[in-house]
């Protein structure tokens, strides 16, 4: 389909999209933080207010973007994503249109991009191909949450022969031994981080963090800490104290759900969206702090 | 998992000769299809079943009690009946045999693999059962057996569904179960699998996800197949009793498709024999209104496998239509994906009509009024009949799956009758 020209922007930036992940958990490291990564569905509610949504949150201060890949059947997303999901197909948003959508926030800004969704719309647009436009259209990383390593052969090959990181999800139910052999798919070069997802269930915005989180993460960390492989946090994180909770021993923060209720509830107003976004963004991002 | 990517690294996908008893391999996989396509809280626990199920498979004791139950509880075996007067509307010299599944307890084939999967259940501590089901035929089985074991019962079901098929949701209730309406997309059998996965991901600990049909990642396929394979069995050593010789032709119809692989399997070695899957024609192929996956479907990845799938050209998985609320069903079990690519078995496409008509035809020329899932089956051989596509002297076996009390006010509603 669409073959993409590289910008001047992505064009001037390195041959390994992946090591920019790397770099931005190195560079809020040295500043005393942890990453700040918004989800946001593309085509969610309209592509222009997904994109727009998108560069908001990079003015607010997001270190990362995932970018959901719409799906009819988003089994690993609660209510609030599968709507999303729904609606960004109800406007016919496909693979082609979300890597149109990633190409222009990465003409805009330099913030490594993350493409969230599920494997067959991926397997059937094609893996190798998949991987050839996503990183030409300026995305460094992969998130597929219904493939498991056993089954990410083929795409994990794809990818990586075009310096995208493949990143896996650890759930606190994983034993120590499966999480070590996760670990070392995951470290594997290019790389990202590992997702650890902070409780069993699906996405969702929750009141509250689960009380084992800071346990689950060391034993994540026990297995990571030889490869150097940063650890997120995603699933359930909301507001400003969740982020600022998780600052304290992990290396990233992912939010998803709570930015589509405040897509949603803004609406009617394309402005006062970007604005709530910024804000919210801003907010926690002020959380990323690593206090001593 | 290292070993696992070199694997998959060295697979072709290309379909070789059918291999009997080869399948799945190690890795969940017949030929390309199959496989574990799930969020990565659901790996330690497959493998954990997959572990608990080859145990329980060679404990003597469990198959004791498995077998104690299917014959006092369901009431196997079932009998595997000539219907003469049907096999004349065929055609002239065709000898029709039924399978009667639909004798079995609660009216269905869906019992033989609710019961296996909630023995393994309890012996693997898990007292909560969660389970999916379209016409309600499952939702039943599993109900029934959760009431027989004392084990708690949840049920995920299509709001659509629950609307076509109430009188089953009013059973399942009767039964203790506790009914789930799903309310997300297109509010039927694939939804209801999505839902009962998202609390099996959510609930992993305590919860036993009890599969109806020979889909879902590993082990499921295998598991499923190996409880269903009772009927194949059955009908394989009944048909040389009665008849001296293997049947030319074994027919079924294929929602998931554990009815078929359930007859098709222990059948799958002789290669005389033919294996027909019958799909949903819905409104006609043409129309987009159907359920007919491996006749008009391409590979892809739901519900955790590898399979053919009804999707549109972006991957998205397409809303599908049939009269029967059981065969309503985008995806299709892994090995009859492979059974396809191999020729071992073919697949065709029966419409609502047709069902109709294969429903009509058995009641009123055997009594026995089969569920309109089976009817497909029913209808199609009809017309083979009429196309002249079966010797004299043909031997065939239908499966039937189930009974058709529960498809009654669709029926009247079809054929325009208001029953109040
Ligand atoms: C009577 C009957 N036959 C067939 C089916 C289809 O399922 P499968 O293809 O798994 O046998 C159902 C499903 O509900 C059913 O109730």
């Amino acid at each position: 389909m669409q073959q993409y020209k590289q910008s001047e922007a992505i064009e001037r930036r390195e041959t390994v999209p992946a090591q920019r992940i790397g770099r931005a958990f190195a560079q809020a490291s040295r500043e005393g933080r942890c990453v700040l990564i918004p989800y946001l569905m593309c085509g969610f509610p309209s592509v222009e207010q997904s994109l727009a949504a998108m560069l908001a949150a990079i003015e607010g201060g997001a270190d990362l973007i995932e970018l959901g890949l719409p799906f009819s059947d988003p089994l690993a997303d609660g209510a609030t994503i599968q709507h999303a999901s729904h609606q960004a197909l109800e406007h016919g948003i496909n693979i082609a249109a979300c890597l149109a959508i990633a190409h222009q926030v990465a003409a805009r800004s330099s913030v490594p991009l993350i493409l969230m969704g599920y494997y067959n719309p991926v397997l059937a647009y094609g893996v190798q191909r998949f991987c050839r436009e996503a990183a030409a259209a300026g995305a460094c990383g992969l998130i597929i949450p219904d493939l498991p390593p056993e089954e990410a052969g083929p795409l994990l090959e794809a990818a990586h022969e075009q310096g995208l990181a493949m990143i896996f999800l650890v759930p606190p139910t994983t034993p120590d031994e499966r999480i070590a052999s996760i670990v070392r798919v995951a470290a594997q070069e290019p790389r990202g981080f590992i997702y650890c997802v902070s409780l069993s269930g699906v996405t969702g915005a929750r009141d509250r963090l689960p009380p084992h989180l800071q346990s689950f993460i060391a034993r994540v960390r026990r297995q990571s800490a030889p490869y150097g492989l940063p650890l997120a946090v995603g699933f359930g994180v909301s507001r400003p104290e969740h982020v600022a909770e998780i600052a304290r021993y992990a290396d990233g923060a992912v939010v998803g759900s709570a930015l589509v209720h405040l897509l949603e509830r803004h609406a009617a107003d394309g402005e006062a969206q970007r604005a709530a976004v910024r804000d919210y963004i801003r907010s926690l991002r002020e959380c990323t702090v690593r206090l001593p | 998992m290292q070993q696992h990517l070199e694997q998959q690294k060295r697979e072709s996908s290309a379909a070789g000769p059918y291999e009997h008893g080869a399948y799945p391999d190690a890795r969940g996989r017949f030929g390309p299809y199959g496989g574990k396509f799930v969020p990565e809280s659901l790996m330690p626990l497959l493998s954990e079943l997959e572990a608990a199920y080859r145990q329980a498979r060679l404990d003597p004791a469990f198959e004791e009690e498995l077998q104690e139950l299917l014959r006092s509880f369901v009431g196997r075996p079932t009998p595997l009946y000539y219907v003469p007067r049907f096999s004349q509307l065929v055609a002239p010299g065709v000898r029709v045999y039924l399978k009667r599944e639909d004798l079995a307890h609660t009216g269905a084939h869906k019992i033989n693999n609710a019961l296996g999967q909630s023995l393994l259940a309890k012996r693997m501590g898990k007292r909560r059962i969660i389970a999916e089901t379209g016409a309600g035929q499952h939702g039943v089985a599993t109900a029934t057996v959760c009431a027989m074991l004392g084990l708690e019962c949840i049920i995920y079901m299509g709001a659509e569904d629950i609307e076509r098929q109430s009188l089953n949701v009013f059973r399942m209730r009767l039964l203790g179960a506790e009914v789930r309406s799903v309310d997300s997309g297109s509010r039927t059998l694939k939804d209801a699998i999505n839902e009962a996965i998202r609390d099996w991901v959510t609930n992993v600990e305590t919860t036993f996800y009890l599969i109806g049909s020979v889909v879902g990642p590993h082990p499921y396929p295998l598991m499923v197949r190996d409880f269903q394979s009772i009927i194949g069995r059955e009908a394989r050593e009944q048909i040389l009793q009665l008849e001296g010789r293997l049947p030319d032709l074994v027919m079924a119809c294929v929602g998931g498709g554990s009815n078929a692989m359930g007859i098709f399997y222990p059948f799958a070695d002789a290669p005389e024999v033919r294996l027909l899957g019958v799909e949903a024609g819905g409104q006609g192929l043409a129309s987009g209104q159907h359920a007919a996956t491996l006749v008009a479907g391409r590979p892809g990845v739901l519900h955790g496998a590898f399979s053919y799938l009804l999707q549109n050209e972006d991957g998205q998985v397409l809303g599908t239509h049939s009269i029967s609320a059981g065969l309503d069903y985008p995806g299709v079990g892994p090995e009859h994906s492979y059974m396809k690519d191999t020729g071992r078995a073919s697949y065709v496409a029966a419409d609502d009509r047709l069902a109709l008509r294969g429903l009509q035809a058995l009641s009123q020329s055997e009594g026995i009024i089969p569920a309109l899932e089976p009817a497909h089956a029913l209808g199609y051989l009809l017309e083979m009949g009429a196309r002249g596509e079966l010797a004299p002297g043909s031997l065939v076996i239908v499966n039937l799956s189930g009974r058709g009390d529960k498809d009654m006010l669709t029926v009247a509603r079809e054929l325009q009758v208001t029953i109040s």
